[in-house]
């Protein structure tokens, strides 16, 4: 949505819950949050971990490891990775006997 | 507000109060301000006011000029009309607040009595504490008479608060020379200024909001290579500082239309400019003493003119380099320090690197000095002395060695010296 900040400034109660930006052009003069789109610890990632299904065992190490706590068990018995707040730290990956999990870059360089 | 005498019609105003004044008639609704020479009685005026219900507006007291801009921004975010003033220490002593609103974008005016920067200790005009401060963002005016003190800080606010600009507005004026010398300033009714500069409307700003069934987060860490970027966010400010050339000409124009009172294009002001071989870019109170050294000049028979510097950031290159296109030789003086620089003062270094903007300036002969530093008196026969070196220094085609002759600037009224 471009000109959202405008749109803010406008009507309050037309506030729009996330302010998505195409380009710099759209952005409002200074960097701002709202509780739906605060900056969550996952957007200080640079790579991120991968999981393979087909080589999981579900042994757990890689939930153990986690030192955010990030990794839970989910009800099909694999373990889910929270990207929220998953830093990319890549001990999992580094702890995952079956190699069933990869480290991928985040975005291209620019 | 009680419309009374005290605040219509021709009044005895130091400049100080001058600024003061302003402020009520702009209907600021919060102040913060710490006393310091020679801004002083800028606080005290508007401390009286509020206190006698003259002034309808929250002034915060608080224990160090840094606490004065955290609470100004604040107040600001919530949606208030603010205002200060400070001088030399103070102003440095602000320093990081200075550049947060700048960053926050908020349209924050404070009137800055200039002052020579310690060590050792001088209260006297010199502008080198606003010159440390140029890169921060802020928009920043020199300013050269108690009319325009007051007038300016009307048209800043004006200037400060368009949606395209949001930047905080620096006014500056010599610490003694204007702020403690008294001098008659018109004060316009309160409904043409009501006209000009409506009061502030209560939607506040359109980029940031204090609303506490929306809250929002600002200011906040971001990352080298997220997007939205440190990068962007530093490009708008860059974008904003550009389209304020634009804006400060209009309102100063609409300003002139409204209440007759004539500030050039609000950027630079000339004075026999036009058809001048020899003119001489200068700013704050100098600029116009040197007014009366052209005309004694012209006398003699000297094509001479001199460019008042009005507008410092944003930087007005296009204005200056159609002033002095036409010119043999230009000087510039500078009453601050700017260190390390080319020339050693803030103004002259980035005039030479304007006249290579223009084919038709770039070949041009610019002659730099710094003078008055620290408040030291400047006499219009010093200003004719000026004048007479760049004419010395054009007849030789190059900068001219005596004295005065500090490397790259000349460096007049000096102990010891003519």
């Amino acid at each position: 949505m471009s000109d959202g900040w405008k749109i803010i400034s406008k009507n309050k109660k037309d506030r729009p819950k996330v302010l998505i930006y195409k380009n710099w052009k759209d952005l409002p003069p200074i960097p701002i949050s709202f509780p739906d789109n605060i900056m969550q610890t996952g957007d200080w990632r640079s790579f991120k971990p991968v999981l393979d299904k087909s080589k999981c065992t579900k042994c757990g190490l890689c939930w153990l490891y986690c030192p955010e706590g990030v990794i839970t068990h989910g009800s099909d018995g694999y373990f889910e990775i929270d990207y929220k707040f998953c830093k990319g730290c890549g001990i999992c990956c580094n702890e995952c006997p079956n190699d069933a999990m990869k480290m991928e870059k985040e975005q291209e360089e620019i | 507000m009680n419309q009374s005498d005290e605040f219509v019609g021709k009044k005895v105003l130091r400049g100080n109060y001058a600024a003061a004044y302003a402020s009520r008639a702009a209907r600021v609704q919060v102040v913060s301000a710490y006393p310091i020479t020679p801004q002083t009685l800028v606080v005290e005026k508007i401390a009286e006011l509020v206190d006698s219900g003259k002034m309808n507006c929250e002034f915060i007291r608080v224990e160090s000029e840094h606490s004065v801009m955290t609470a100004l921004i604040g107040a600001s975010i919530a949606g208030a009309r603010t205002f200060t003033a400070t001088s030399g220490q103070g102003l440095l002593y602000m320093a990081e607040p200075v550049h947060w609103a700048a960053g926050t974008r908020l349209p924050i005016v404070m009137a800055v009595a200039s002052r020579g920067i310690a060590p050792p200790w001088n209260i006297w005009a010199d502008f080198s504490d606003v010159i440390s401060q140029r890169d921060s963002g802020w928009l920043i005016s020199f300013l050269s008479s108690h009319q325009e003190i007051f007038d300016s800080v009307i048209m800043a606010y004006k200037i400060a608060e368009n949606h395209e600009i949001l930047l905080p507005y620096m006014l500056a004026y010599g610490g003694f020379i204007l702020s403690h010398t008294s001098k008659p300033v018109d004060l316009p009714p309160q409904e043409l200024i009501d006209d000009f500069l409506p009061p502030l409307s209560k939607d506040g700003w359109p980029h940031i909001f204090m609303d506490p069934e929306r809250p929002m987060m600002h200011g906040n860490l971001i990352m080298p290579n997220t997007v939205p970027g440190y990068q962007e966010f530093r490009m708008k400010i860059q974008i904003a500082q550009q389209k304020a050339l634009d804006v400060i000409k209009e309102v100063t124009l609409e300003f002139k239309k409204k209440f007759g009172r004539d500030y050039g294009n609000g950027l630079v002001q000339e004075y026999k400019c036009s058809d001048a071989d020899f003119i001489m870019i200068n700013y704050g109170v100098l600029a116009k003493q040197m007014e009366i050294v052209v005309d004694q000049l012209r006398d003699e028979g000297l094509k001479v003119g001199v460019l008042r510097l009005r507008t410092f950031r944003p930087f007005p290159f296009n204005e200056i380099i159609d002033a002095v296109k036409n010119a043999k030789a230009i000087g510039v003086v500078d009453r601050g320090t700017a260190f390390g620089s080319i020339t050693g003062g803030a103004v002259s270094t980035e005039i030479m690197a304007t006249l290579h903007l223009s084919k038709q300036t770039k070949d041009k002969l610019v002659v730099p000095f710094i003078n008055g530093i620290g408040g030291r008196d400047v006499f219009p026969s010093q200003q004719k002395r000026q004048f007479e070196i760049l004419i010395e220094c054009y007849e030789k085609g190059e900068l001219v060695e005596n004295e005065e002759f500090m490397g790259t600037a000349y460096w007049t009224g000096a102990l010891g010296f003519k």
